[in-house]
């Protein structure tokens, strides 16, 4: 999937990726998409959590040798 | 409106501390408005652990001696064993690259999470204003952390 950005968050634990990734898509506009790179299993439950908290668009969650690479689309 | 959640912070201990940051600091990420209310113990997290003791009387003395607190000199609620196993998880978190509990309380400041102290644990305890963090946001009573927390979704005692 393409991105308009990436966030490294390999080896951080919750709360670090959703606070990282909250801090990114401020960086962003609207409509684009930030990928984020992760390893704590909790993130396949934890950013669709944020998604439906914070209104943002959860777009897929890529699970690779136990990486992830979630997508998500910044709303407004 | 953003949706409130508020903290009732009583324990002093580091890992009910991170617990306890751990929330504020997704809460506040989630775009939810946090305050987390600093009562009795925990109290200690938010001491800056500097300057002259100035309490008055000797068991208050004694007792601020004995209980300087700050955010590194936090114990473990089970195994400190006086102070080794707190050594070890600070080891482990930071292989970890899981942030201290001063990186936290930094963060959470950065995303607007409110910080209040209560003052009748103060006057009891005979802690002034001067041994906190300048970060402490409001000195109030009860009254003031419940006109927060009637008004939050999520309300915890930790």
């Amino acid at each position: 999937m393409k991105a308009d950005a990436t966030l490294d968050c390999i080896g951080l634990y919750c709360p670090m990726p959703i606070a990282y990734t909250a801090k990114k898509l401020k960086e962003l506009e609207a409509g684009q998409v930030l990928e984020v790179l992760a390893d704590d299993e909790g993130i396949k439950e934890d950013m669709p959590a944020w998604c439906r908290m914070t209104g943002n668009e959860l777009l897929g969650i890529e699970e690779e040798a136990g990486e992830y690479k979630v997508y998500v689309r910044k709303s407004k | 409106m953003a949706e409130k959640v508020t903290l009732a912070v009583f324990s002093g201990e580091l890992d009910k501390a991170l617990a306890a940051f751990n929330i504020a600091i997704g809460a506040a990420s989630s775009g939810m408005e946090v305050s987390m209310f600093f009562t009795f113990w925990g109290l200690n997290i938010i001491k800056k652990n500097q300057g002259p003791i100035r309490s008055r009387g000797i068991m208050r003395k004694m007792l601020n001696f004995m209980n300087r607190g700050g955010p590194k000199r936090l114990p473990l609620s089970r195994f400190h064993m006086f102070g080794l196993g707190k050594w070890m998880m600070v080891r482990l978190m930071r292989d970890a690259k899981f942030p201290s509990l001063d990186e936290m309380i930094g963060l959470a400041r950065e995303m607007g999470v409110k910080f209040m102290a209560c003052t009748t644990s103060m006057g009891l305890m005979g802690i002034s204003r001067e041994a906190f963090i300048p970060e402490v946001d409001s000195y109030c009573g009860v009254a003031t952390y419940l006109s927060e927390a009637r008004e939050a979704k999520v309300n915890l005692f930790i």
